[in-house]
């Protein structure tokens, strides 16, 4: 499948594209076909985000995995600093990313 | 140190209230993100892997207590807790809004501090020795003329869109703790028969192509240095290569034109413009200097040290440096905890060093490009105390040019440029070494390691370095050895095939036992490599 | 909105404008092209016939054009300096700091953000061929 990520214009936050709008949440990405550059384009011309760049991702159980480690780490967080990813309370999630 | 007149004041707000009409402009849709991305860049704004980025310059590495107060309310206030300080003496956040930034510069601006430049194709922060004013070895504090091209270089009208990114480093001692060969211009201040000027180095740098500056010009007088740096600058702004921006750099085109020719064109281009007076005058830089006087070092003091405590003594003897003045000694605070964050600091231990700083080094710190912190200016006695608020905080890691010591760059865990992560590698690394005291054993090796070619990690000038690469999409370590940032700077050389992430670990380790087994009496890591050549070392890492 | 600026009180230079290749061989040509990759320094044998040099910037990156107008202005042209193509707001101020005394830009600027732009820097750290006094000559002018 093919996700399409971006940062929040304003506040530079990970977003990802889900369906009718923006999701902080990897998990709630959609698999956006072909139109992944229009809508960011279109995102972009609008304001809303900076930096849309459409992503190759697996559909898993827990949701899209992107395929490269570089976006699951965008997706997640800083391996290093658990404390700071979206899902603090899940501890090191050095294997997910890897 | 350097205080900002009303002039100074006037230029740095000035830029707040235009960054602030240029974020508005890009939130109204007036800019567009491509009009708009050097801007912010020439205001240290990125956009990084998790969000943006901000960069805030210290200025030749020094700064004061309520300086370094402002930097820990920012990391407060407007990031999460922390701030990274890197190899250029500048701290970076990593969790910034576009819509907090102005705000931001501003807090800066209020206590003297910008992130001009920062970022860009222009002319970055200049860097400087951390030592400068207190190493025993200096022919001049380096500072006042590190300021007066910080001056030149703001807002530089000529200068601000060049081929690609330029950053100069300033030196006054033979001992290089700067790695000024590896800047785009690296002036080393020598004195000549009493008068003092520089060297001049130019077309050094790391990244994909890296060089060690060659001497362009053995030396230039004092009053000539501005205008000489600004006709190697003009040559480099007309003919830089600016159709790759891989070969855009300034050492390609010393390189490509052959250094002879670069001379020469310098020199054609000097000696038109002596004749455009754009030297500031003498007593432009004396009032500079003024600032960086000699403080009211106390009299009288005792050398002695009370070095019964065993943990405080290692600490004195790995992380105290000699000062040349009677009583004093230069602290170096390792922001290199085992298995921390190589150049991280929380907002707690940043405000705390401010207070030390006002407490034990009269108000004045300095930033290493080894991404570290210093105390230039504390009482011998006056060590046990500070030493003890350094341990109870994370702060008192005895660890200064061992191998624990890693300057790493951010790596994947926040850089979008990054092909691999650097951070969980020099953690591993940290904690096997330090976990059989095998670091001490080792003594002086400076280890460092990047996550990308770019080299942020300095891997071409480590002693051992570590470059992070992208084999079909996971990440995978080369080992290099042999580089040197120092005086003695060269460059490390690729052992062979990379590693995955333990196996990079496990070959430091092979590389430090050739070393312990075959050194001589007070050799380091790097003069055994140098003596024995890279075969030895290949057979132990890969045989 | 304004799609010229100009600095001069002189009327602005209507002569056709001739490429620097084909400049040398037009004797009767008056009004010269640089672009980027182009050496400025070719003009400098001819400078009193001139009346208008554009420098292009195709992109606003591209920052040759700055050492072309400072080399010109530094070698005594007193003539029309247009910076013309990928001229935008936040690059005003240096070029007229460099010697641009017009710019022609491909799309219209705001007027309030132009005359905010040339307004912006209350003084300057270095000394150009623009005339301005720096900062490092004021602060010991009283002395």
């Amino acid at each position: 499948m093919k996700i399409l990520t971006a940062n929040d214009l304003a506040t530079g936050d990970v977003v990802w594209w889900a369906g009718d709008g923006w999701s902080r949440l990897l998990e709630q990405a959609v698999d956006t076909g072909a139109d992944g550059e229009d809508i960011g384009k279109r995102e972009e011309a609008a304001r809303h985000v900076v930096g849309a760049y459409v992503v190759d991702a697996e559909q898993t159980a827990d949701g899209p995995r992107p395929a490269h480690i570089k976006e699951r780490i965008r997706g997640l967080g800083p391996t290093v600093r658990p404390d700071l990813t979206l899902k603090p309370e899940a501890g090191d999630l050095t294997a997910w990313v890897i | 140190m350097y205080q900002y007149d009303n002039y100074d004041q006037a230029m740095v707000d000035a830029r707040v209230a235009e960054f602030r009409d240029q974020v508005a402009r890009r939130l109204e849709g007036k800019l567009t993100e491509e009009q708009f991305r050097p801007l912010r860049l020439m205001n240290g704004l990125y956009l990084q892997l998790h969000a943006y980025m901000l960069r805030v310059a210290v200025p030749y590495g020094t700064l004061s207590g309520k300086q370094m107060r402002m930097l820990g309310h920012i990391a407060r206030k407007y990031d999460r807790g922390y701030g990274h300080f890197t190899t250029r003496q500048n701290i970076q956040y990593n969790w910034i809004k576009l819509s907090d930034a102005p705000d931001i510069l501003a807090d800066l601006a209020s206590v003297e501090m910008h992130a001009i430049q920062t970022s860009g194709n222009c002319i970055r922060n200049i860097s400087s020795d951390q030592y400068a004013g207190v190493a025993a070895d200096e022919v001049a504090d380096p500072r006042p003329w590190a300021e007066l091209l910080r001056q030149w270089s703001s807002f530089h009208p000529e200068f601000s869109y060049l081929p690609r990114k330029f950053k100069i480093a300033v030196i006054a001692s033979a001992q290089d703790r700067a790695a000024m060969r590896l800047h785009d211009i690296g002036l080393e201040l020598v004195k000549k028969d009493g008068v003092i000027g520089a060297r001049v180095f130019v077309g050094g740098g790391m990244g994909r192509t890296p060089i060690v500056a060659p001497e362009i010009n053995a030396f230039i007088t004092e009053d000539e240095i501005i205008s000489y740096v600004e006709a190697c600058l003009r040559v480099y702004n007309r003919y830089g290569r600016r159709d790759n921006k891989y070969k855009a750099r300034i050492k390609i085109l010393v390189h490509e034109l052959g250094v002879e020719e670069y001379r020469r064109q310098v020199a054609e281009e000097f000696a038109h413009m002596k004749a455009l007076g754009l030297n500031p005058p003498r007593e432009e830089l004396a009032r500079i200097a003024a600032h960086f006087a000699t403080p009211a070092y106390e009299s009288g003091l005792s050398d002695d040290l009370d070095r019964s405590d065993p943990d405080f003594a290692l600490w004195v003897d790995r992380n105290v440096t000699a000062h040349k003045q009677p009583g004093y000694a230069i602290a170096n605070i390792s922001l290199k905890p085992i298995g921390g964050i190589p150049g991280d600091a929380s907002a707690d231990q940043i405000e705390l060093m401010a207070d030390l700083a006002e407490r034990y080094s009269l108000d004045e710190l300095r930033v290493t490009h080894a991404q570290n912190i210093v105390l230039p200016y504390v009482k011998k006695a006056d060590l046990y105390a500070l030493w003890k608020e350094l341990e109870a905080n994370g702060l008192g890691e005895p660890n200064l040019d061992l191998v624990t010591d890693i300057i790493a760059c951010p790596g994947l865990d926040y850089c979008s440029l990054a092909n691999a992560r650097s951070i969980p590698v020099a953690q591993k690394i940290a904690s096997r070494f330090a976990s059989n005291g095998r670091d001490a054993e080792i003594g002086e090796l400076k280890l460092k390691i990047s996550g990308c070619i770019n080299a942020c990690g300095h891997h071409h000038a480590g002693h051992i370095g570590i470059l992070g690469v992208d084999r079909k999409g996971t990440e995978n370590y080369q080992l290099l050895l042999g580089g040197s940032g120092a005086e003695d700077c060269s460059l490390g050389t690729i052992t062979g095939p990379g590693f995955d992430e333990n196996g990079i670990v496990d070959a430091v380790e092979k590389a430090t036992d050739l070393y312990l087994r075959e050194r001589t009496e007070g050799e380091r890591f790097l003069d055994t490599y140098r003596r024995l050549g890279m075969a030895p070392f290949k057979e132990a890492i890969y045989g | 909105m304004a799609d010229f600026i100009t600095l001069r009180s002189d009327e602005a230079t209507q002569e056709p404008v001739v490429t620097l290749e084909s400049f040398a061989g037009q004797s009767n040509a008056t009004a010269v092209r640089i672009e980027p990759g182009e050496d400025a320094r070719l003009l400098l044998g001819q400078l009193d016939r001139i009346s208008l040099v554009e420098v292009n910037f195709p992109a606003y990156t591209d920052g040759r054009g700055y050492s072309a107008a400072q080399i010109l202005r530094e070698s005594g042209y007193t003539g029309e300096l247009r910076a013309v193509g990928d001229v935008l707001i936040d690059q005003l101020a240096y070029m007229r700091r460099c010697g641009f005394d017009s710019f022609k830009p491909n799309a219209p600027l705001d007027d309030a953000d132009v005359e905010a732009a040339f307004a912006r820097y209350p003084d300057v750290y270095q000394k150009t061929i623009d005339g301005r006094t720096p900062i490092w000559a004021k602060r010991h002018e009283d002395a």
